[in-house]
């Protein structure tokens, strides 16, 4: 190896520069935690301080799991960011594959199109969403939310896909045609697997703010069974009284999942599959 | 195995034609090589054969049956591409056994033909290796084995050698030529390289910006080359052409000097003479400034300008030799090895 580059001054610096801004990103979350397992009043005299004997309480989870259904909450934010993914995903990258591979008509100008989502907020179509969804009696559902997301996740999602899809070898879908592979199936077992670090990024894009949007579960779905989880944590922020144990327990639960679901895409990020396909 | 027969294939992008009425009888197990410079047309004509591009005009027949309209899959047909496009989740034994699992052709027959092809290649113990654990010969193996196992009619390569070295090279253009011997499978090959063309190919298509130039064995194209491009792509190093008159069987040179045995041809043509055909011979008619040797070890190259003239002239001679820089040197082209070619369309004039 390279001596510049096994320099055990460059490494340590290297280390050190990522681990204070791994510091720096995780004590927000760190803060929260802590101060999820304080009494009120030791969360406001010293906020950064440890739970020690004397402040350890867990009135704010108490107060959660009593409050209101939040595991309902919780389903119901799971439900609508997995199935949300899965639909941005597998349309986005269905989309994505025809505009890389197929030359037809319209092809650029529907490429345009469908890139042109990402210029344009989705939010400025709220109104005509919610209009939209009382016609079709969606409202207070959450398909009205997946739906949603979906439309908020696609463009982005066909716009970095085709790029990757494009960088796929012609000649390994020409050998699954002469193999005898439907266009299909070419599609699921050969391009998909391959574009998986690409699918990953697009999955973590999209994931978080889907689940901690406020804006659509407030006006499209509000209904007591359909609330998300940031829906949820609202009743603890009041105009003049914030419950902040209870926030912050709330916040620490909310985090978990979304947590869980970046391990397993980020995984799939790290990976070059790529690597052997073609010379 | 089967036949294939190319009828007045035209293949055109828009305005742009492309393939210009190709013509072709291919025999059942016969070894065809497409070769020509980059950007002539033949990767796609072998991808209209393979059903990966449309035909513009004409038709393409495997055996009996038109194939134009037929889906790759449905053509009988196995290729081998350039960059190998092996499968790269799959294991080797995944990546043979993958075509015949579509097929559904039952287990115990795929595993059979897997393990025979694997024989064949000698790659019995890489097939629970991923492809990108496999150099680079053993994955072009693995795309041979792939096309083996699926025992098709045809065989489609488009230049499967080229990503190689120079020595790989050599030992797989053997292989294949023995395994296509063995299988006796009727096989189109696509190269730019001419020394894979005239090593491989029971016959060569020597295509020129999307037209056959010649369609005939590699010696029929090195001893009669039907046009000058074919003369200088077929043989290395290039044949020399000068530019002469022809009057009564004697040629006359750029520079005044003057070849008997120049057949019957009149007027101006071009005279092509193999570097490896003519013969040092200190009063001999053609006479060349010398300005570099390379040393091959069993030959010797002589580069230099035809004398008084600014044509450029290579000379291949047999064993060592050495010249300094700016002498001449007299040769005389052996009997026969003169070939004429027409001044302005480049064909062939027969003697």
């Amino acid at each position: 190896m390279n001596k510049a580059r096994s320099n055990p001054l460059n490494t340590v610096m290297m280390h050190g520069a990522l681990i204070l801004y791994t510091l720096i990103a995780l004590f927000p979350v760190f803060v929260i935690l802590i101060n999820s397992f304080k009494t009120r009043k030791a969360i406001f005299r010293e906020p950064l301080a440890l739970p020690d004997a004397d402040s350890f309480s867990t009135i704010g989870y108490e107060t959660v799991m009593k409050q209101g259904d939040f595991f309902l909450y919780f389903q119901n934010s799971m439900v609508v960011t997995v199935a949300s993914l899965f639909f941005v995903l597998l349309f986005g990258a269905m989309a994505a594959y025809a505009l890389s591979e197929y030359r037809f008509r319209g092809n650029m100008l529907m490429g345009l199109y469908l890139a042109l989502g990402i210029m344009i907020p989705i939010r400025i179509g709220t109104v005509a969403i919610l209009e939209m969804m009382v016609a079709t009696g969606l409202v207070n559902t959450l398909w009205a939310l997946i739906l949603v997301y979906t439309a908020q996740g696609l463009p982005l999602a066909v716009f970095i896909l085709s790029e990757f899809m494009r960088q796929v070898s012609d000649d390994l879908k020409n050998a699954g045609r002469i193999d005898g592979l439907s266009e299909y199936t070419i599609f699921f077992r050969l391009v998909l697997p391959l574009v998986r670090p690409a699918m990953a990024t697009v999955a973590v894009f999209n994931m978080i703010p889907i689940w901690n949007d406020l804006w659509f579960p407030l006006i499209l779905a509000p209904a007591e069974e359909t609330k998300t989880l940031t829906l949820g944590s609202q009743v603890f922020i009041g105009q003049f009284v914030t419950d902040w144990n209870a926030v912050l327990s709330a916040l620490s639960m909310a985090i978990l999942p979304v947590l869980i679901l970046y391990v397993i895409f980020s995984r799939q990020l790290i990976r070059g599959i790529t690597s052997g396909a073609v010379k | 195995m089967a036949s294939i027969t190319l009828k007045d294939l035209v293949k055109a992008y828009g305005d742009t034609e492309v393939l210009h009425h190709v013509e072709g009888e291919i025999s059942d197990g016969e070894f065809i090589v497409v070769v020509g410079p980059s950007g002539c047309g033949k990767s796609t004509l072998l991808r209209m054969v393979a059903g990966l591009e449309t035909v513009t005009s004409g038709t393409i027949c495997i055996g009996d049956k038109v194939v134009n309209q037929l889906e790759p899959a449905d053509r009988d047909i196995a290729m081998v591409f350039q960059n190998y496009a092996l499968y790269p989740h799959m294991s080797v034994r995944e990546n043979m056994a993958y075509g015949l699992k579509i097929r559904k052709i039952s287990k115990d027959e795929i595993a059979r033909r897997v393990e025979e092809a694997a024989d064949i290649l000698e790659l019995r113990p890489y097939l629970e290796r991923k492809p990108r654990q496999l150099s680079g010969g053993q994955r072009q193996r693995v795309a041979m084995g792939r096309a083996i196992v699926r025992n098709p009619q045809v065989f489609l390569f488009d230049e499967p050698l080229s990503n190689l070295d120079a020595k790989l090279r050599v030992q797989m253009r053997l292989e294949i030529r023995k395994l296509q011997q063995r299988l006796g499978v009727t096989s189109i090959y696509v190269t730019h390289d001419q020394v894979e063309a005239m090593t491989l190919g029971d016959r060569l298509m020597v295509l020129n910006g999307g037209y056959v130039e010649q369609f005939g064995t590699p010696i029929e194209l090195y001893d009669r080359p039907a046009t000058t491009f074919v003369a200088g792509f077929i043989g290395s190093p290039a044949m020399n052409f000068l530019p002469a008159t022809v009057s009564a069987g004697m040629a006359t040179l750029g520079n005044g000097a003057r070849l008997a045995n120049a057949g019957a041809a009149n007027g101006a043509v071009t005279l092509g003479i193999r570097p490896e055909h003519l013969l040092q011979d200190d009063a001999g008619p053609v006479r060349v400034t010398v300005e570099l040797v390379e040393q091959l070890g069993a030959n010797s190259l002589l580069h230099g300008k035809l004398e008084g003239t600014d044509i450029e002239m290579v000379v291949s001679q047999p064993g060592h030799m050495s010249a300094a820089a700016g002498t001449v040197m007299g040769f005389v082209p052996a009997n026969g090895a003169l070939h004429l070619f027409h001044a302005e369309t480049g064909k062939r004039i027969e003697p």
